[in-house]
């Protein structure tokens, strides 16, 4: 793995943060620890990461941003500086290997960072069929709402066949 | 309308049939032209398509469109792959709404899967790996909504996603991270144009956090009369709310067309009347006409018949009509190239015929 600030050397210095449950990680090379009076030996082990980025990223002499430039997803070998230029990330990896860039920049863009919808229901029959289910208990409401009470009793009865379909270990329905 | 649809044998079938979006179906069909999801997948394994090598990109192709096809959703689906197509035919696919310019180059490993009535399609390898759409005729963000998350569920069967707890779905542009949805309603406003309280309108839009951009044309020479509203952000939200927020906005922005619409008719019929007949008669007796002016003469004969003046042609044949003089496929109608001149004779011709075609009872001849 290289460095994440300078891109160049390999991380041999590893620091952890852990802030309301979560857990970030950051990987510099010895220079840049040394450089930014990081070291994992140096007493002052009492930094924040997000500290450490806004001193990257403030740290406005050429040098610097060239360094945020440098950044390398070790996946696909995307720089930070090439995601600059066009907007585009090169795997999914390089969310984790721009993280402290991109935060800020989801922000941003999202006035958020946190992911509300849906996720990947995993594999198999089952969790579909839980999926219908929640989906057919969401139009049922709607439904109600509007009054629709005939279409109310046609979802309620296909909500009770797939939830017994679920009982019976289901194999039931293409 | 329920039946089982025959799925079309080839591309020649699939354009030669409308698609359902233009049916001019559906709640507010008048006003709003179609609601469309889009959702933005990527495979976790694979670099993000521009990135990607051209043997990666066809094992996309190959995993993705099996994927799609074993699925419910996309039974009896068609797969056409970029590369087999004629430039002529991949605009054919870009006019009708089912792939974006970019899809439309066809140089590397691209394709689209489209399920009959094109309800659901899936652009793969564009930007993202996956872009999945489902369009309903009308004002239906919900049932659009509804097929597009349960045919995404059932791509997840058999695809890994792209995913991370924190961001959601991981998408090549970080403007589509999170839920990578699109929602959009494409919708008419010409009173509000006509009365100059379109600007007020779009500004209000765009403070509530959503994207509105003219169908046709750029900026300030929007054309037609027809806006997009879209979703803007993916973060923070799940679909549901985002939806929700466009759907409720929307349903504000009818209000406000109609009730501009009363004003106007209340003020001013005889010269709205007048518009609507004038273009109606254009349309109806031209002998070449540009794109742009079908467009503009389309937005004034909507408007008639959503003002339910009698004697003009149903909603559906002016919804086609945006599509069918579109150059592609008025090339492809004809069987060949086109000059633009000849286009806008061959163009002023297929008007005619449609219009004739859809008066009631004996009409005289075009």
């Amino acid at each position: 793995m290289l460095c994440q600030i300078c891109g160049k050397n390999p991380a041999s210095v590893h620091f952890t943060e852990i802030h309301d449950n979560k857990m970030s990680e950051i990987h510099v090379c010895e220079r840049c620890a040394e450089e930014k009076g990081l070291h994992a030996t140096s007493k002052k082990q009492q930094f924040d990461i997000a500290d450490l980025l806004v001193k990257m990223v403030d740290d406005s002499s050429g040098t610097e941003e060239e360094r945020v430039g440098h950044v390398q997803c070790p996946r696909c070998g995307l720089l930070y500086s090439g995601f600059s230029e066009t907007g585009r990330l090169g795997c999914a990896e390089c969310y984790t290997a721009f993280q402290f860039q991109l935060r800020p920049l989801l922000r941003r863009i999202h006035g958020d960072t946190r992911h509300r919808g849906k996720r990947p229901v995993g594999e198999g029959e089952g969790a579909t069929r839980f999926r219908q289910i929640q989906r057919l208990h969401d139009e049922l409401q709607r439904v109600v709402e509007r009054e629709e009470f005939e279409r109310a009793a046609v979802l309620r009865d296909e909500i009770r066949q797939l939830e017994e379909e679920t009982r019976a270990g289901g194999e039931a329905k293409p | 309308m329920n039946g089982p649809v025959r799925p079309p044998a080839d591309f020649d079938e699939l354009v030669a049939r409308p698609a359902r979006w233009l049916s001019a179906e559906g709640p507010h069909a008048d006003l709003v032209l179609s609601s469309r999801i889009r959702l933005a997948r990527n495979l976790r394994n694979v670099p993000f398509t521009h990135r990607a090598h051209e043997e990666q990109l066809q094992g996309v192709l190959m995993s993705v469109s099996g994927a799609a096809q074993r699925g419910q959703g996309f039974a009896g689906s068609l797969l056409l792959r970029m590369a087999e197509l004629s430039p002529l035919d991949r605009q054919v696919l870009v006019e009708r709404h089912l792939v974006s310019h970019e899809l439309g180059d066809g140089t590397r490993p691209r394709g689209i899967v489209v399920s009959p009535e094109e309800r659901l399609s899936l652009m793969i390898n564009e930007e993202d790996h996956l872009r999945l759409q489902a369009i309903a005729p009308g004002f239906q963000l919900t049932e659009a909504w509804a097929a597009a998350d349960a045919a995404d569920d059932e791509l997840d069967q058999s695809l890994d996603f792209a995913f991370s707890e924190e961001i959601g779905y991981l998408t090549a542009c970080p403007t589509n991270a999170g839920t990578g949805l699109r929602a959009s309603v494409l919708i008419h406003l010409p009173a509000l144009v006509l009365l100059d309280e379109i600007q007020r309108v779009l500004k209000s839009i765009t403070q509530v956090g959503l994207n509105v951009r003219g169908l046709y044309g750029e900026h300030s020479d929007v054309m037609g009369n027809l806006f997009q509203i879209s979703n803007q952000t993916t973060l923070g939200r799940s679909e549901r709310d985002s939806i929700e927020i466009l759907d409720r906005v929307t349903r504000q922005i009818i209000e406000t067309e109609e009730q501009a619409r009363e004003r106007m008719m209340r003020d001013a019929r005889v010269q709205i009347e007048d518009k609507v007949w004038r273009a109606y008669g254009t349309l109806r007796h031209c002998r070449t006409i540009h794109s742009r002016e079908v467009i503009n003469l389309c937005s004034a004969v909507r408007l008639g018949v959503a003002l339910q003046l009698s004697g003009l042609c149903p909603l559906n044949v002016i919804n086609e009509l945006l599509v069918l003089t579109q150059p592609a496929h008025l090339q492809r109608a004809y069987g060949g190239e086109l000059s633009p001149a000849e286009r806008n004779v061959y163009r002023a011709q297929l008007v005619r015929e449609r219009l004739v075609a859809a008066e009631p009872g004996p009409g005289p001849s075009a």
